[in-house]
């Protein structure tokens, strides 16, 4: 009790110093957590991703597709449950500001295969009954403040031309992982088009989906359908979801990377700053430890104060840096919706900063300990007198 | 020596026994004090005299255990103190020494009850017995009406008086003192050497104050001179 006294009374005797060491500290966690829920958010779609879902693309580029005819064969392989197919459309909404995934799938396989997008029973059969219906992600509505029934028009960028869809649907994430910032209409409805316009693409597909009896088989099954199409004409890749995604992610990898140094380079700095703060602060009491060890306080005692200073100082920032995570998070996780669609504070982040607090208040306080303790008495008095 | 004279003169509480001290200044050994040897009556008040740099704050130190010899012991009430270990030490100086310095050393963001209090902090006192005893070492020094006052808000002479209190509050075998009145006026100063002189008295206190101001010694029982590390006086 009387420790604790003693520590928040030092830690303000330079009001000024010790104000902007724990506003210093503040940003400092607070920019730590910011970069890594980017990170975290980077890696959402991976986090996201089924063990029970294959994707089966073109084995030479994503940007090339595989006929519509692989869909029987795929069904037929053992292992295999359910089948679906995708197309990235490349839409853009009256501005190619307004960024967002949208896809041609095929209605009824990709919805069962996707469970974790929740729509609503009559939705979901207007979806599939209307050949120029679509389904948007909440995230997605709440936006550009689309209802259902709403006409919405996408100017097509891979298939040129301008579309129009209606609204059928406004799906919800079952998991908080879950990109609720997708949009989805009928691969028919693309197919059927492109008959009039392209004939030349039309039955492909960009992406095979595939559900999996088992994820045990995951290995098996992929080895399985990439033989199966060697030597036709359109060869495959198979591979998890996750992994999958992670390719998307590699390319970027290196970003991720500076992101992540750049995070713990913040740390260093505030860490410095710190140690700063408290290396002044015990020069200046080296007369008063001496006398605190003359009365008998053992060399525990003078550590106890000073790392009690640093932890107060450090956690005081900490603590004000973390719940000020929150909102800007929030803040931010609106502003970047359709690049990061998943934006939160990942619970990993908060045992960092807890972990990089205590970090900094052990190494901040490790070198005026070390001399407050090992200094003799009548050298810590001499400085005083 | 017959036996009542032995029963009259009180036994020593301090015996330095061929006690050798030097420090190292840039490579070359400064001898600071050479063989000495001599003993302090329990009960004693006495002033360590000489003339500046002489040795006397760090033999004055020695006997308080915050530093330490190079060669010789120190008998405290009957312990070598030269055989302690640093924590051991630390634990002993809290029982056995009460310090009075120059420049009173003070804890400033403590007020003046809470730096009485240090010392007991280190004791198995209750709080209750803890605030009895900072209100009598208090009320002995005259400041029962100052402890809410942290030193800042105290003169010289009433900072000198909470440490003294402070010193006196867990009742130590020894008090020393270096200077005590050194940043002092002449009238604070009387001051606080009429309160060691009564502590001495009233109380038995065993005292031992260096000081160069003759005036200060005046009020010792006992005064020893030091010069270039040798004592060269006997006993007045
Ligand atoms: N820590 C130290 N390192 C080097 N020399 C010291 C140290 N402490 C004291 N001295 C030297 O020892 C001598 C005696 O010092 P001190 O005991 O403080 O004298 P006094 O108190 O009689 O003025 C002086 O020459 C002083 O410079
Ligand atoms: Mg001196």
């Amino acid at each position: 009790m009387f420790l604790l006294k003693l520590l928040v009374r030092n830690a303000f005797r330079h009001r000024l110093r010790t104000l902007l060491t724990i506003v210093g500290i503040t940003i400092a966690i607070l920019a730590f957590g910011l970069l890594r829920t980017v990170v975290s958010a980077w890696y959402a779609g991976v986090e996201a991703s089924s063990a029970s879902r294959l994707v089966t693309r073109n084995a030479i580029s994503l940007i090339f597709s595989l006929p519509i005819s692989y869909q029987e064969r795929l069904r037929r392989m053992p292992g295999v449950r359910q089948v679906s197919y995708a197309n990235w459309f490349g839409g853009v909404y009256v501005t190619e500001k307004n960024f967002f995934p949208n896809f041609a799938i095929e209605p009824r396989s990709y919805l069962a295969l996707y469970p974790e997008f929740v729509l609503d029973p009559r939705e979901k059969e207007d979806f599939f009954h209307d050949r120029k219906g679509a389904v948007a992600g909440r995230k997605l509505a709440a936006r550009f403040g689309w209802k259902v029934g709403d006409s919405i028009p996408l100017r097509g960028t891979i298939y040129p031309g301008s579309w129009q869809f209606v609204l059928r649907g406004i799906y919800r994430g079952a998991e908080k992982s879950t990109d609720e910032n997708q949009f989805f209409f009928q691969w028919e409805f693309l197919n059927e088009t492109l008959l009039k316009t392209l004939p030349r693409r039309t039955n492909q597909v960009g992406v095979y989906i595939l559900g999996l009896a088992n994820p045990s088989l995951a290995a098996q099954v992929s080895r399985e359908v990439d033989a199966t199409f060697k030597n036709s004409l359109a060869e495959t890749l198979t591979e998890t979801e996750k992994a999958f995604q992670l390719s998307f992610i590699s390319m970027t990898e290196a970003i991720v990377v500076a992101i992540q140094i750049v995070s713990f380079m913040v740390i260093a700095i505030i860490m410095a700053v710190v140690a700063n703060t408290m290396a002044m602060t015990a020069r200046e009491r080296i007369g008063e430890y001496a006398v605190f060890k003359s009365l008998g306080f053992s060399w525990w005692h003078i550590a106890g104060m000073i790392f009690g200073e640093s932890f107060f100082i450090t956690f005081t920032g900490c603590a004000l840096g973390v719940l000020l995570t929150f909102p800007v998070a929030t803040a931010f996780g609106k502003e970047l919706g359709s690049f990061f669609p998943v934006f939160q504070v990942a619970p990993m982040t908060l045992y960092l900063d807890l972990v990089a607090a205590v970090v900094i208040a052990l190494i901040a306080g490790l070198f005026p300990a070390w001399r407050a303790t090992t200094i003799k008495i009548a050298d810590g008095l001499r400085r005083i007198g | 020596m017959t036996d009542a004279e032995a029963l009259s003169t009180p036994s020593p509480i301090v015996r330095l026994r061929n006690v050798s001290k030097s420090y190292r200044r840039g490579g070359q050994i400064v001898p600071v004090l050479e063989e000495i040897s001599f003993d302090i009556a329990e009960g004693e008040f006495l002033a360590l005299m000489g003339p500046s740099g002489s040795g006397k704050s760090t033999l004055l130190n020695l006997i308080a255990g915050i530093d330490s010899v190079d060669n010789g012991a120190i008998m405290v009430g009957g312990v070598d103190i030269t055989t302690l270990s640093e924590s051991e030490l630390a634990a002993w100086r809290g029982l056995n020494v009460g310090f009075i310095f120059q420049f009173y050393n003070l804890i400033p963001v403590l007020t003046a009850f809470e730096n009485v209090e240090l010392p007991l902090l280190l004791t198995r006192l209750s709080r209750k017995e803890r605030r009895e005893h900072v209100a009598l070492a208090l009320r002995i020094v005259g400041l029962d009406d100052r402890m809410d006052h942290r030193p800042g808000q105290l003169s010289g002479g009433q900072q000198q008086r909470v440490a003294i209190a402070r010193a006196v509050v867990s009742d130590p075998t020894i008090l020393v003192a270096d200077e005590p009145t050194g940043d002092l006026d002449r009238k604070a100063a009387e001051e606080i050497l009429h309160l060691m002189d009564r502590l001495n008295r009233e109380s038995g206190k065993t005292i031992i104050m260096v000081t160069h101001d003759p005036r200060a010694a005046e009020k010792a029982r006992t005064i020893r001179h030091l010069e270039k590390g040798f004592l060269n006086d006997v006993p007045s």
